[in-house]
């Protein structure tokens, strides 16, 4: 286990977010992207 | 084998902006152009969203690519002026995470071109991805001053790929747009290596200046400028394109080929001084640019 400071913490944890808002745009993006490349499949 | 013993611990989760750093995104802008060009060129269109899917492809791969080029050589860009602050070298990365990403992005992108576009696209992307990393990065780049010589051929895929992306098939002017992009990559990476010398040398990459020193490498660009030039006008000639690609490219490659001569005659070992080695690197990628604008330009016209 390793002992951060509430500085290290605190950093950590606005990365984390940051990654996850970011993952959670790409995720929407491809599920947009999928949908779309499904129907021009058809066509 | 890449050694750990340059890189500090990562101390820190790595931001977003730390895995976009991870693809090389300025290397992506030529990339990806080159391929959307390759697409754009060929004698048969492509559904707008399959094609934007090839192009996002070409660029995942291309990302995943530089990603585990990053991953094998985290121990010379700690060494190197120019890469040191990298998120891995600067500690903003751990290795294994570097590599998880590189693999599973170049995982995806291969799927997903096979999936949604077709097999022989997906298979020269595969191709273009394992021959940066194993033959360019673990093999060549090291070991040999002819690194870039050969691994200039990962660079040259992108218009392979969205050539065969639109058509299914590969044809002689996207087997051409190769021989171009893979004969320019000695001059232009030379260029730079002239320059930056020192860089490479404090890092132990056996570069061509390093290696054969600076006089070699000077004439060694200008021997690999007259087939390059040749690659580059021949589509004209043999009746793959038009006069605007002709004329045009005719124009870029008298102004390459005048700044390769000028690198070529001078006597220049004052890394400080060596403003014509910056033109032409400069020019290179902008006469890239061009010929490959100039393709899609003759054919849309």
């Amino acid at each position: 286990m390793v002992d951060y400071t509430p500085e290290q913490l605190a950093e950590i944890r606005r990365k984390q977010k940051s990654r996850s808002i970011v993952m959670a745009l790409i995720l929407g993006a491809f599920v947009a992207l999928f949908y779309a490349i499904s129907i021009a499949k058809m066509l | 084998m890449a050694s750990k013993a340059y890189l500090p611990a990562a101390t820190v989760t790595a931001d977003w902006r730390d895995f976009l750093a991870l693809t090389k995104p300025r290397v992506l802008t030529l990339v990806v152009f080159t391929g959307l060009c390759g697409l754009l060129a060929a004698p048969q269109s492509i559904n707008p969203v399959l094609g934007f899917t090839a192009v996002l492809c070409i660029a995942l791969g291309a990302g995943a690519a530089g990603a585990l080029n990053q991953w094998y050589e985290a121990d010379l860009d700690a060494l190197m002026r120019r890469t040191a602050d990298r998120p891995l070298p600067a500690g903003r990365m751990d290795r294994q995470t570097a590599l998880h990403f590189g693999v599973g992005l170049g995982a995806f992108s291969v799927i997903l071109m096979g999936l949604a576009v077709n097999v022989l696209a997906a298979a020269i992307l595969a191709v273009s991805i394992l021959f940066y990393v194993v033959v360019y990065t673990v093999w060549l780049k090291r070991r040999t001053s002819q690194n870039i010589v050969i691994g200039g051929a990962a660079g040259a895929f992108p218009a392979l790929i969205g050539w065969a992306a639109a058509t299914g098939h590969v044809g002689a002017l996207p087997l051409m747009l190769f021989a171009l992009v893979f004969l320019w990559t000695p001059p232009h990476f030379w260029a730079l290596a002239l320059y930056i010398n020192s860089d490479y040398s404090r890092a132990g990459v056996p570069m061509l200046p390093a290696v054969a020193g600076n006089r070699v490498t000077r004439i060694q660009i200008m021997l690999y400028t007259v087939p390059m030039l040749v690659a580059a006008i021949a589509p004209w000639p043999l009746g793959l394109t038009g006069k605007i690609y002709g004329v045009g490219t005719m124009l870029l490659s008298i102004i390459f080929g005048l700044l390769a001569l000028r690198v070529g005659l001078s006597r220049e070992d004052d890394q400080a001084r060596m403003k014509p080695e910056r033109q032409l690197f400069g020019f290179s990628i902008l006469y890239l640019f061009g010929v490959f604008g100039l393709v899609v330009l003759d054919k849309v016209i």
